[in-house]
């Protein structure tokens, strides 16, 4: 790198061309799997206990036909669960938003539901619905609607008084005061949260199809573990990981299109 | 001159009987078309005496008369500007000024068919601040007194017979709230509107009212009532002179064993 200060010719060397900020997710995820096989060399580690990712890139070949469609299986068993939580978030926010009686009421009742673990859910969800996708959707669902509703109703909570007086004063009915302020200002929570139900969707349809499903990346892994396939179940997790960060990926593009004026100090600049 | 806002030996207490009488005995009129303004030690009442005056508190005892009727609920007649600009940073500035008419009940119904004339109304109200052009950029993209020149326009789009003003100078600079002493009492002088400035500042109070009340402390009433003598229009260079440093100077004496006795 002292090469690179000491030159004084306008054109730029390589290492000052590079975007390394763009660059940077690249070449640390590249890393990872380099330290990774490392280690795995280094350790001489069996593939029964931890496979080196070429060994995993090996399996994800060999049963491509498997994983792709368990792979689609959990991504469709997610969307829907987190569709589904999208709209009943929304309307549950925007419900226990309208009034301070129903946010004091309903709050409690939100917490303590969330409290509960919802693996443990899943086994009666297995006694109504069978097994199946059904209860991996909806153990997506109740996993996922939570962060929604709790930050829809926390942008309708917190308008400013001095907003809500200057309507108020003109005659603004609640239903106004909610349509033109409320629901516009919650917007960028609701976004917001939808990265992070994205992510714990994953994990509940997975949970579930782990427990009791004859589908999917979740009973993939679990019938390649009573096998003893490692090297299978790490691409099953490897899969998991591509498929949360493009739909994270997703819920980011949509949050930056909907809500720009949100984030105005990156895009004055 | 008749009385626009009549406030009549008023209490007004928050939280239930056992609560903080806010202003107790409030006594004051303002004229058609007058200029008030409100000054008096913090927590004297002044955002309680801004909220009975548009119905947003109903008091528990005397009478609050606006517009020759009792306030019994929220009167669409006003105009209300903050401190806080509160712009929603969603809208465009013109479409911020156009709110009030997505509301009062006279101008929600007609907006959709007459918004040419509206928005021509917002254009030539942004013109009077001395914001021309500006209508299309979101607040955020405005400093803080465009944000208050903004507001101001806001407050007077559905053409209020009353503006209520709460320290609306209070966060700027000195010479941008110099410039917006300006454009008020010019909008007050061409729109012939009646105004109720509640305000810390007393030489802004002594620059723009016609009329000041000097409240007292917690729970507030009227202590005093001046008449200001200069003639309008006013020049800024008036804050220079004698006379007026000298109403400064009393109204300075007043508040301030106003908050002794408090």
């Amino acid at each position: 790198m002292s090469a690179v200060t000491e030159n004084t010719t306008p054109v730029k060397p390589l290492a000052q061309r590079i975007n390394w900020v763009k660059l940077a997710p690249w070449l640390y995820t590249i890393g990872l799997f380099v330290a990774w096989e490392l280690l795995v060399i280094a350790l001489q580690t069996p593939p029964t206990i931890l496979p080196a990712p070429s060994r995993v890139f090996q399996a994800i070949v060999q049963y491509w036909s498997p994983i792709w469609k368990n792979s689609l299986q959990t991504l469709y068993t997610t969307t829907v669960g987190f569709a589904i939580a999208v709209v009943a978030g929304l309307a549950i926010g925007l419900f226990i938003g309208w009034s301070k009686a129903i946010y004091a009421g309903l709050y409690p009742l939100m917490i303590g539901f969330n409290a509960i673990p919802k693996v443990a859910l899943v086994p009666i969800l297995v006694i109504w619905f069978g097994i199946g996708a059904v209860p991996a959707i909806l153990t997506a669902f109740l996993i996922s609607f939570f962060p929604i509703v709790v930050n829809v109703a926390t942008g309708l909570a917190t308008i400013e008084p001095e907003t809500e007086d200057v309507l108020r004063a003109l005659g603004a009915k609640k239903l106004d005061i909610m349509l033109k302020v409320g629901i516009p200002r919650s917007m960028p929570y609701f976004f917001g949260s939808l990265k992070v139900a994205i992510t714990l969707a994953f994990v509940g349809s997975v949970v579930s199809e782990t427990v009791a499903s004859n589908y999917g990346l979740g009973n993939m892994m679990s019938s390649a573990q009573s096998q003893f396939n490692v090297p299978l179940v790490f691409a099953g997790l490897l899969m998991l990981a591509v498929e949360g960060i493009a739909m994270y990926a997703l819920m980011a593009w949509i949050e930056m299109r909907m809500t720009g004026w949100a984030h105005r100090s990156t895009m004055s600049q | 001159m008749p009385h626009l806002v009549t406030i009549d030996n008023v209490d007004m207490r928050y939280g239930g009987a056992a609560g903080t009488l806010a202003v107790s005995g409030l006594t004051m009129k303002v004229g058609k078309g007058e200029f008030a303004a409100v000054v008096g030690p913090s927590g004297c009442g002044k955002s309680t005496l801004m909220k009975l005056v548009t119905g947003l508190h109903i008091p528990q005892s005397g009478v609050v008369i606006v517009a020759d009727k009792q306030v019994t609920k929220p009167v669409s007649i006003v105009g209300m500007a903050f401190q806080n600009p509160t712009m929603l940073p969603w809208r465009t500035t013109l479409d911020n000024i156009l709110l009030p008419l997505e509301i009062v009940e006279r101008h929600r119904h007609r907006l959709r068919t007459n918004k040419k004339e509206y928005v021509e109304k917002a254009e030539h109200l942004l013109e009077t601040v001395g914001l021309k052009g500006f209508g299309s950029k979101f607040p955020w993209q405005l400093s803080g007194g465009m944000q208050q020149r903004a507001n101001l326009c806001r407050a007077l789009i559905h053409e209020p017979e009353l503006l209520m003003l709460d320290e609306p100078f209070g966060a700027l600079d000195a010479f941008t709230r110099e410039e917006l002493w300006c454009v008020i009492r010019d909008l007050h002088a061409a729109q012939g509107v009646t105004i109720i400035l509640v305000t810390h500042d007393l030489r802004e109070a002594t620059f723009l009212a016609d009329r000041i009340f000097v409240m007292s402390a917690r729970p507030g009433k009227v202590l005093k009532e001046h008449a200001v003598p200069f003639a309008r229009p006013r020049d800024l260079e008036v804050m220079y002179e004698k006379a007026f440093n000298d109403m400064v100077h009393e109204l300075h004496g007043e508040i301030a064993s106003a908050r002794v006795v408090a």
